[in-house]
Parts: structure tokens; sequence; C-alpha cells
């Protein structure tokens, strides 16, 4: 591989945008196919196929013969919120493959001592998730309790189609936010994607057992919901 | 932490920057249980210190040496492991999968 066509491939990455690496097996010609450059390709619909599994695969036929390597963004995890269970869930959220960023304008919570080596944004969510980029490769939890952190963060999750969005409160704190956010305006379709109660129903009490509960409905999210293109999938009750 | 994929890629570019001879293996097809994804990736160099992985373990030491080769000749080349092979005692997957690497170099 060409060190040019190897930078292009991490720049693409790094910016987060979806592409292809084509190398046909034959001649070993290689060229790297971004996602709107797709249609106009000579293997398009094997790639687009490709791009909606998230797979690397082989693809073609003959002298056309090619590997795909697919290449889509890196999963993040942003978790609003120093509590506790964020305690449990960023290294355990790290370990399951995730970038796991922190925000809680609470400089007493959001500390390094309580989160090392997680990267931490101690702004208010309006200040500064236009900058962080939610994105649909994003799993969201809102974990303070305090509307005036979780609110907003939560309409910004939604409006960039984060692929979980899940917020920590019993039912009837969650019916409260619900009213919140519908007379803030957020349409009830939206509105339905929230996971709240937040989590699994798997008993959890402590907060690392609350934290296994909604990285494991993340994971959910992931495998069932968005990326296999199936619906929304409900909490396993 | 083990090596993400996008480690592995960004080491590859680093690596051949700083001037080192660089091999970049993926694995392109898997048959049975193989423990590593199609697509994973191992980097090496041409000392043989490596990132990544293509098998979990098992073939890698195959692997990093053809991947000497590769980066002395500039000419890419498939490999394949799997019980079958006369050598599966030493390089084969223990699982009982087979699986396919493309060993390049960056050049």
């Amino acid at each position: 591989m060409r060190l040019e066509l190897l930078a292009a491939l991490n720049a693409e990455r790094v910016a987060r945008r979806a592409c292809i690496l084509v190398t046909e097996m034959e001649s070993g010609a290689q060229r790297l196919v971004r996602a709107a450059e797709i249609a106009a390709d000579p293997l398009g619909p094997a790639l687009a196929a490709a791009l909606q599994s998230r797979k690397s695969a082989m693809a073609g036929e003959g002298a056309a013969r090619a590997f795909l390597t697919v290449e889509v963004p890196d999963l993040r995890m942003l978790i609003v919120g120093a509590v506790h269970i964020s305690q449990a869930l960023a290294p355990m959220a790290r370990l399951a493959g995730y970038d796991v960023t922190i925000l809680d304008p609470r400089t007493a919570f959001a500390t390094p001592e309580r989160f090392p080596g997680v990267p931490l944004l101690t702004d208010w969510p309006d200040e500064v998730l236009p900058a962080f980029g939610l994105d649909p490769y994003t799993a969201f939890v809102a974990l303070t309790h305090d509307p005036k952190i979780d609110d907003p963060a939560i309409q910004a999750a939604l409006a960039a189609d984060c692929f979980y969005v899940g917020a920590l409160g019993s039912g009837r704190t969650h019916d409260k936010r619900l009213a919140r956010l519908a007379a803030a305006g957020i349409g009830q379709d939206r509105l339905a994607r929230i996971h709240g109660p937040i989590g699994l129903d798997i008993g959890a009490a402590s907060p690392p057992e609350i934290a296994v509960a909604i990285l494991a409905e993340v994971i959910a999210a992931r495998h069932h919901s968005v990326f296999a293109g199936a619906g929304q999938t409900e909490a396993a009750q | 932490m083990l090596a993400t994929e996008a480690d592995v890629l960004e080491a590859a570019e680093r690596w051949r920057r700083e001037g080192r001879g660089v091999a970049l293996a993926t694995v392109l097809e898997t048959w049975g249980s193989a423990p590593r994804p199609v697509g994973s990736h191992l980097v090496v160099d041409a000392e043989g210190n490596f990132l990544g992985s293509v098998s979990g373990g098992c073939v890698e030491g195959a692997v990093v040496s053809e991947a000497a080769e590769v980066i002395a000749s500039g000419a890419p080349r498939t490999l394949e492991f799997g019980v079958a092979d006369e050598t599966a005692w030493r390089v084969g997957l223990s699982c009982g999968g087979r699986i396919r690497v493309y060993v390049e170099a960056v050049e």
C-alpha cells in the first residue's frame, strides 16, 4: 500500500467519515472510495452493501475480485454526569471498545482523580457539545439527575441521531422529563427513542451493577437496531 | 488496553514515516471458528515489532516472519492457515478454523 493512501485512510478515520479501501487481488491495485464516491465506483453496489453491513469482505469476480476494507467511525460514548455510576461505566465501556468522554460542568465531580485517563468536559452542554460533534456513532448517557444539565444534552443527542440515548431516573422522573422535553418542542417519535428508566432490567442496585445494565443496553442498541437496520430495541423487561 | 484497528493503521503510517520498513497484514477470509474477524489488521516492522492481531495469537509468529520477506521484496502475498496444514502443530489454529491473510508492504 502506498503511504499516501494509508494516510488518506487514516485522515478519513480521524474525521469520523466512512470509507472503503478497495484492493484488487489479481493486480494488487488499490483505491480509496469515500462514502459519497460509492455510486460512481465500478463496484458500487458491493461497496454500498459492505458499508451498510460495516464489515470488511471480498467482492467481485475474476480480475475484478477485490478485498474491501470497510472503515466506519469508532464508537464513542458520551456520559453526562461525573457520578458514581460513571466511575464504573467509563472503564467498562472502554473495555467494550468505546471512546469514552465525560461531561459535567460541576468541577467538584469531574476530576481526573475520580476519572483517571478519561477526557473530561467541564463546560455546560450547550457550550461544549457543538465542538464535540455528537453523531450516529455515539452512545449518549445522561446521569446527572439535574434537568439543567441533562435536558439540553438529551436534546442535542436526539438531534444528532445518537444510536443510543439513555437517561437515568425512575419511571416518574422519566415521565416528567418527557413532559418537559415535549413542552420544549421535541416530537413524540424522537422522545420515544430515549431509554428511560435507563438500562436492561437485571435488578441492578449498586452503581457498578447499574453501569453493567446501561452498557448491555447500549450494546443491544448497537447490534439490534440502528446498525442492523431494524427498529428500536426495547429493554428486556 | 488492547490495540484497536485504528491504533494499528495509525501505527503503520507513523512507523513508515519514521523510516521503518513496514508491512500490513489483513484477514481476508475466514472459515469455521476463526478467532479474529475479516478485516482485522496486524502491522509489522522490519525488526519484527508488531501491533494488532490476525488470529488471537495462533499464527502471528508465521505472519511476522513472512512480513519480513514482503518488506524486503515489496511484493504482496496471501497466506493461508488452518488445521489441515502440515504445519498445523506449529502454526495451526487450535479452534479448528481456517484463515487467509493478505500481507503487503507500506511504501
